[in-house]
């Protein structure tokens, strides 16, 4: 049923209704939030009154035993581990996005897309399994103790690229064919198309994907907890043993009480808070609201 | 789209049915260690006592400890002893669990003293060769803070945590064999029930023996392996009939096959 | 439209190869580059996929589908832990689908002015700091809320609505993502023709956004399946059939995590487990997929 304006000064019943439903939903994720927030908030606040979260950066290291929080080496953890992910799986998946999109014959589109979402589905301690029964022992070959870094971000890169890849090839759907067609009248060869016309075009959306990878990544927890080895320390090489905030969270929350239990709150907050910036700035970067525009 | 109002009828019908069961219910919270064998314990006695249900869920021990002093569970699971603070609750073990030191299969180390045991963790040994193996580096595993199993080897090499040099931290007890299994180098301390159970099914990790004592669920059974941790039921105060009758239950005779089949040792009778 | 023949043939692309020999090097280094990336990626998930298959093959049965676990979940099935999978999935979905939709068409249809761009940012900024969350605190979080607040307790109920907290901020995204890139033409066509906002969104807009919001939905339902940590404590470890939604009840993501780490000897059944939960995820996936399009992409083709 089409329901058509009778009168174009006026909202349609329609329009108003949707006006008022729409917001309503928006307004309960925005409440979703504060909830969250209050959580976290409550929870942390016994060991971030009073100026007492200034020890989270200058504390002698994390020892929970004695009442000290120094939050930073796992915190340069998480962001190395979910920065290597992304510099991974940023190119692998736009790369194979593209490739779905203008390389591929017809017949391996679906079976491809197949293969994204599955990659998508699987339990990230499915992903840890495989990758301490698997990756950790051949890079341990290599470079003991194989639980390090450099596997959490390989497994991170993983677990990160069908997100990238189906988001990518959605924003890359996206692009008008006007613009494929002008830019194949001109002359363009396929890279040209690809490099100058479509990949531009679809940067908003493969801009989304690649930050929704980046929070995925900076919140992952199962997967890297059973690779990454674990030790409280700054990375200083590759093959370090690293333990991010996520993995603490996990390793310690059953057995904290008090001060410790808040800290490990406090710690959720603050990769909240990494996360906010990161979107703030991706959304600088983007400007405007990205909306396709019609081509003269 | 008339499955439309069938499907709400049946949702409806679905949502209601608790306001309909009779059953009794009793609820369980705390170690995942202990929380395999309580949730067969729990399918044991529903045969035996009809019209009830055990609902076993997880959280930690410490979890298990403050929900069963908040009465958010009827009974707790912790997979220690009581701490000195949380004397207003009553322990009830239903199992023991010994903790033995492991080694890769392929590592030649038959025996290591606790002096060695002492100087590998504190990482003043770094090398496989320095205590008769081969020129390997050693991969120190250890495990995370606040796990009880922690807590008691700390104790008995008298460490403290402080001063170990782990290059790997693990969680659970599978994480643990899993990495020693994947790396020549590695040496790391698991519940032996599991690692017996690993080394007979072909996983290549291998149990070292201390003070002279091997290290099997026999012994510690005997009481003769000197590293071990109680399983434990909790409640606050006395419990009530229905938690009494599983805790009873759960200390009986009728549940050590449970308790062997999770690799646990029963309790000595 | 149909996404598979949206795009220009591949034949008129290539009759327009460069010809001077730096493009044409240029044109072969970017093929070579697309088709490596797409062999590793795809290599990647066979050599995942072949790991789980050699350690659970043995699992694999019909008794496995229909029975419920017995021994800790070592002997028996994964029946009554399927039947619950399912069901925190429609929970989730449930809630996910509408609010999901509704709070995409606002940020994306309706400006508003001052107030309305305030809110719109306010909005973004929740979901993007919601997707930030770790999933172990949304665990707690849902505990607290679900579980302990809203009296739920440890049950269906709580872990589909957990979940649906979690995978809004992805479906939104993409949703808003797919309707904002839909040009203003059709926007404009729709309204000469004298449609309301609603219709136009109906019939125009959202067929026009299908391939991004199918992506979303698979995405989530993907990240639904997989989690685990949120739903431990908050739909459960009774891997009893649950009676009603108000029951506790394990999810398979849950089962696998306690079968591979927690049980002993409980390594076959995780794999084993792990393959039925791919399954499954391809067999809702095509179910969601085909849906889409019978009722949003196959209204309208492309001019």
């Amino acid at each position: 049923m089409i329901w058509s304006r009778h009168n174009t000064s006026f909202l349609s019943r329609a329009d108003s209704a949707l006006t008022q439903v729409t917001g309503s939903t928006a307004l309960v994720v925005a409440v979703l939030l504060g909830l969250v927030l209050l959580l976290l908030i409550k929870e942390s606040g016994s060991v971030l009154s009073d100026g007492g979260w200034t020890s989270f950066f200058v504390s002698d290291g994390w020892y929970p035993q004695s009442d000290e929080y120094n939050l930073l080496p796992m915190l340069w953890a998480t962001l190395a581990a979910s920065l290597g992910a992304v510099l991974i799986a940023l190119p692998l998946g736009v790369m194979s996005a593209v490739f779905s999109r203008f390389y591929a014959p017809a017949w391996m589109v679906n079976p491809l897309r197949r293969i994204m979402v599955l990659l998508a589905g699987i339990p990230s301690v499915v992903y840890g399994l495989w990758g301490l029964t698997v990756l950790v022992p051949l890079l341990g070959a290599w470079m003991p103790p194989g639980s390090s870094l450099l596997s959490a971000i390989l497994i991170l890169a993983l677990m990160i690229l069908p997100t990238v890849s189906l988001t990518s090839e959605a924003a890359l759907s996206a692009v008008s064919p006007a613009s494929l067609q002008g830019a194949a009248a001109l002359g363009l060869s396929r890279k040209g198309v690809v490099l100058g016309v479509a990949l531009p075009e679809a940067r908003a959306g493969i801009l989304t994907g690649a930050l929704l990878a980046t929070m995925r990544a900076l919140g992952e927890t199962m997967a890297v907890l059973m690779v990454a080895g674990n030790v409280v320390q700054t990375p200083g090489s590759l093959f370090d043993s690293v333990r991010v905030l996520t993995a603490n969270i996990a390793l310690e929350m059953p057995y904290a009480t008090g001060d410790h239990r808040a800290a490990l709150f406090a710690s959720g907050l603050l990769l909240m808070m990494i996360v906010t910036l990161l979107a703030w700035l991706a959304g600088r970067q983007q400007g405007g609201d990205g909306r396709g525009h019609a081509h003269e | 789209m008339k499955t439309i109002p069938l499907i709400c009828v049946a949702l409806g019908v679905l949502m209601m049915s608790p306001v309909f069961a009779e059953s009794q219910k009793l609820v369980l919270t705390g170690s995942s260690t202990v929380a395999p064998l309580a949730l067969e314990i729990g399918k044991r006695f529903e045969q035996h006592h009809p019209g009830v249900r055990v609902d076993v869920q997880t959280g930690g021990s410490t979890r298990g400890v403050n929900d069963a002093r908040i009465g958010l569970a009827d009974i707790g699971m912790a997979s220690r002893a009581l701490k000195p603070d949380e004397s207003d609750l009553t322990s009830y073990r239903i199992a023991m669990d010994g903790i033995g030191i492991i080694l890769h299969r392929d590592n030649p180390v038959h025996e290591l003293s606790d002096e060695q045991i002492r100087a590998i963790y504190t990482g003043q040994i770094t090398n496989w060769k320095s205590v008769g193996g081969n020129d390997q580096k050693i991969t120190v595993v250890n495990k995370a803070a606040g796990h009880s199993t922690l807590e008691l080897f700390l104790y008995h090499f008298k460490l403290n945590n402080r001063e170990v040099r782990p290059h790997v931290i693990i969680g659970d007890n599978q994480q643990g064999i899993k990495t020693v299994a994947g790396n020549v180098g590695a040496i790391g301390y698991v519940s032996i029930g599991t690692a017996e159970y690993e080394q007979t099914y072909g996983t290549p990790i291998r149990l070292l023996g201390m003070n002279g004592v091997a290290a099997t669920v026999d012994t510690v059974r005997a009481g003769h392996f000197p590293l071990s941790r109680p399983l434990n039921l909790v409640s606050k105060g006395a419990p009530n009939l229905l938690a009494q009758q599983f805790i009873s239950f759960a200390q009986s005779q009728a549940v050590d096959d449970l308790v062997k089949a999770q690799y646990f040792v029963p309790l000595a009778r | 439209m149909h996404m598979s023949k949206q795009s220009l043939s591949i034949s008129d692309l290539n009759s327009f190869s460069g010809r001077s020999s730096t493009r044409l090097s240029g044109d072969v280094i970017l093929t070579a580059l697309v088709w490596v990336a797409a062999t590793l990626v795809v290599g990647m998930f066979l050599w995942l996929l072949g790991d789980l298959f050699f350690h659970g093959f043995n699992k694999l049965s019909l008794s496995f589908l229909t029975d419920a676990p017995q021994n800790s979940g070592r002997e028996g099935g994964i029946g009554t832990i399927l039947v619950s999978t399912l069901l925190i999935l429609g929970v989730a979905l449930l809630a996910t689908l509408p609010l999901g939709l509704g709070t995409a068409v606002y940020l994306s249809e309706f400006a508003g002015g001052k107030t309305g761009d305030k809110a719109k940012q306010l909005i973004r900024m929740s979901l993007n700091m919601l997707a930030g969350v770790p999933s172990i605190v949304f665990g707690l979080f849902g505990n607290a809320l679900f579980c302990i607040w809203l009296d739920m307790g440890f049950s269906i109920w709580s872990g589909g609505l957990t979940l649906a907290c979690m995978m809004l901020p992805l479906f939104i995204s993409t949703t808003e993502a797919g309707l904002s890139s839909v040009s203003n033409e059709w926007r404009q066509g729709a309204s000469a023709l004298g449609l309301s906002h609603a219709a136009a969104l109906w019939h125009v807009l959202l067929p026009a956004a299908a391939p991004a919001i199918t992506a979303g939905l698979m995405l989530s339902i993907g990240r639904a399946l997989a989690e685990t940590a949120a739903l431990i404590f908050t739909s459960g470890y009774v891997d009893r059939m649950p009676e009603s939604l108000a029951d506790s009840g394990r999810a398979l993501s849950v089962h696998i995590y306690d079968m591979s780490m927690n049980v002993t000897g409980g390594d076959e059944t995780a794999y084993g487990s792990a393959l039925i939960l791919i399954v499954m995820l391809v067999l809702i996936s095509s179910v969601a997929v085909s849906l889409t399009n019978r009722f949003l992409a196959q209204r309208i083709t492309p001019s």
